[in-house]
């Protein structure tokens, strides 16, 4: 039960994290909340299903699958964000109407069926009389290795530093030399290559729907609101602590695969009254009033 | 007698003849109106009475978003609480339908409240995200009472408007004229007899300067919340008894975002926005359905006009058909149609700018 609850919140702790990262990244860079983040992990796991069934090998289908996402999220912010951009409210709503365009597409195409991608790796080991797959491991391994690899960019590379700069100030940034455009339209690049991974990463143990994209919609929101907007940390360790009370909920409340959902938006709407910072945010002042 | 005949008829040719606006909406009424001598056909009726429920649900969504600036996500908790409720007056104690929708109403107004609190501190993106969690927690919990709500399958068998077609129609377009006739004047910045119009503007505005002219906001925004919440209510109740169900879709994602695809087709804060928006849209999506092929591209439809809208006419459909019939003179602020060379109050000039561009 322990074990299982464990490995688990890390899959999903992990899959939301890198989801997180993205949507984080956006708002902090692009101040764009882009509802449709979580389609595009879903557009990235259709890709890689249609990989298959078209009889590609599997590695290049995800590997086209996540640049293909990736370039569908710079398209996107060319044709729709970039037009929008001065009302915050028009944003949001574009993309909505995105995500629901994808779900729809897909909807057409394949139909309501519940779809299953094999297994990168097959098979499982046994761990204390719980069955893990070997999946799980990748799902981790993978997912914790794109978190480093997102803090080493931020960290360390100029582009890193100029998204960094926008999110602290993008008119200044802009006066410094900074092209807030060009690397606006990057930041939507990569979180949506980002979230390709995260669909990558879990693919083979959710199943593939059109309307898979609104469950994990619900938790990062409540993750990044829990961490405070725009806080890259503080999103992930909130992916990770609602990741784990998802899983906690599933297996020990009744009927709990219903409230899982419930659960993480009570959190953020708690959140959102008493500390509307989050764990580690900034502190917006003109946002509160 | 002849008197008021006169006096009656020179009201009608000066504040509305001379209007395009006002010309169009006495026609649009009459043709509601008059429809069921023109066809009694149940498909159309069914889709213009649907129409006017909806009406109501996406002006009661603008009066919240559009005129005062609270931007709800999920505006649909108002719509499906109020059909619950309804649903579970009548079914489980057998209330006639002149109980169970005002209760419902009063239910939307309630949660309205509490909904509205959020709101009092929170504001933009934080307020929509909140907004947006509501409809999807109630629907997470009616899950788990299945037993209670009936779960999926939701509750069924609700008794009808009335024994006719005919007077289902007429009963739910008297419900949305009033609806939108109080709605209309509630949010009229104009209004000399109502400060609530113009106040709420102020507050979408800018709400510290609202607060600094000695406007109780949190009252305001308080009032507004239980404002849409009522008329969102009334609008989910006929709705639940017009269908004689009542299911866990209404409290999806879509349902909420409908009235915002709705009015911002339309025409945000204008309440013949939102009736543009929803006459337009919604027959245009039923009349997908008759084909095989429309049943499956609706919604990719309706999304591609959305982001089409919001892209080149971010105004949306109404006001753009507005500028292009009236102009309003600069010096009085009197409507005027455009053809008018002077305005027909004051004699001034209308097209200045752009005789001044030849």
């Amino acid at each position: 039960m322990f074990l299982s609850i464990l490995i688990n919140g890390l899959v999903s702790g992990g899959m939301y994290a890198v989801l997180a990262v993205g949507f984080s990244l956006v708002f902090g860079v692009a101040k764009i909340l882009n509802l449709a983040h979580t389609a595009f992990y879903m557009v990235t796991a259709f890709l890689i299903l249609t990989g298959t069934i078209i009889g590609l090998k599997l590695s290049i289908s995800v590997i086209m699958a996540v640049i293909v996402t990736g370039l569908l999220g710079i398209v996107c912010y060319k044709l729709c964000f970039d037009r929008v951009k001065v009302h915050e409210t028009a944003v949001m709503i574009i993309s909505v109407a995105i995500a629901m365009l994808f779900q729809e597409i897909f909807l057409l195409i394949f139909s309501e069926q519940f779809r299953m991608i094999k297994a990168f790796i097959p098979g499982f080991v046994e761990i204390a009389g719980v069955r893990v797959l070997y999946h799980h491991f990748f799902a981790v391994g993978a997912s914790l290795v794109t978190l480093i690899l997102v803090w080493l960019v931020l960290s360390k590379t100029r582009l890193g530093k100029a998204m960094r700069a926008i999110n602290q100030d993008s008119e200044i940034a802009n006066l410094m030399g900074i092209d807030v455009g060009r690397i606006s339209l990057l930041v939507l690049g990569i979180s949506a290559i980002l979230a390709g991974v995260a669909a990558v990463a879990i693919v083979p143990i959710v199943m593939v729907h059109p309307l898979m994209w609104t469950d994990p919609l619900v938790i990062v929101l409540s993750s990044v609101v829990l961490g405070g907007l725009g806080s890259i940390k503080g999103s992930i360790i909130a992916a990770f602590i609602l990741g784990f009370a998802e899983t906690w909920v599933i297996f020990v409340v009744p009927s709990g695969s219903f409230l899982k959902g419930a659960i993480s938006l009570t959190v953020m709407v708690i959140v959102l009254l008493l500390r509307p910072e989050g764990l580690f945010g900034v502190v917006f002042e003109e946002e509160r009033l | 007698m002849v008197m008021h005949a006169v006096w009656l008829y020179k009201l009608f040719r000066e504040s509305i003849l001379t209007i395009p606006g006002r010309l169009i909406a006495i026609i649009f009424l009459w043709f509601l109106v008059l429809l069921p001598l023109i066809t009694i056909e149940p498909s159309v009726l069914r889709i213009i009475t649907l129409a006017s429920i909806f009406t109501i649900y996406a002006a009661s969504w603008d009066v919240l978003a559009g005129f005062s600036g609270q931007i709800n996500l999920g505006h649909a908790l108002f719509f499906g609480v109020a059909a619950y409720t309804t649903a579970v007056l009548n079914k489980y104690l057998g209330l006639p339908i002149w109980i169970t929708i005002p209760l419902g109403s009063v239910c939307a107004v309630t949660v309205g409240l509490i909904a509205g609190m959020p709101a009092l501190r929170l504001r933009g993106f934080y307020l929509g995200l909140v907004t947006l969690a509501f409809p999807l927690i109630l629907s997470g919990v009616i899950f788990v009472f299945a037993d209670f709500t009936g779960g999926e399958q939701g509750i069924y068998g609700l008794s009808r408007l009335s024994n006719s077609r005919i007077l289902d129609y007429y009963i739910i377009l008297t419900a949305m004229i009033c609806s939108l006739f109080i709605m209309y004047k509630l949010t009229d910045a104009g209004s000399r007899m109502l400060r609530i119009g113009v106040i709420l503007h102020a507050i979408r505005e800018d709400e510290i300067t609202a607060r600094a002219s000695g406007i109780d906001t949190a009252k305001y925004k308080l009032m507004v919340f239980a404002i849409s919440g009522f008329f969102a209510g009334v609008a989910g109740g006929f709705y639940a008894h017009y269908m004689r169900i009542t299911g866990p879709s209404i409290l999806g994602l879509f349902f909420s975002f409908q009235p915002i695809l709705w009015t911002i087709f339309g025409g945000l804060s204008t309440v013949y926005g939102a009736v543009t928006g929803v006459f337009v849209l919604y027959p245009l999506v039923e009349v997908c359905c008759f084909y095989e092929i429309g049943e499956h591209i609706r919604f990719i439809l309706l999304s591609l006009i959305l982001i089409l809208t919001l892209i080149f006419m971010p105004e949306g459909i109404a006001v753009w058909i507005r500028d292009k019939l009236e102009v309003k003179c600069q010096r009085c602020k009197v409507v005027n149609a455009i053809t008018r060379n002077f305005c027909r109050a004051c004699r001034a000039p209308l097209h200045l700018e752009k005789r001044g561009k030849k």
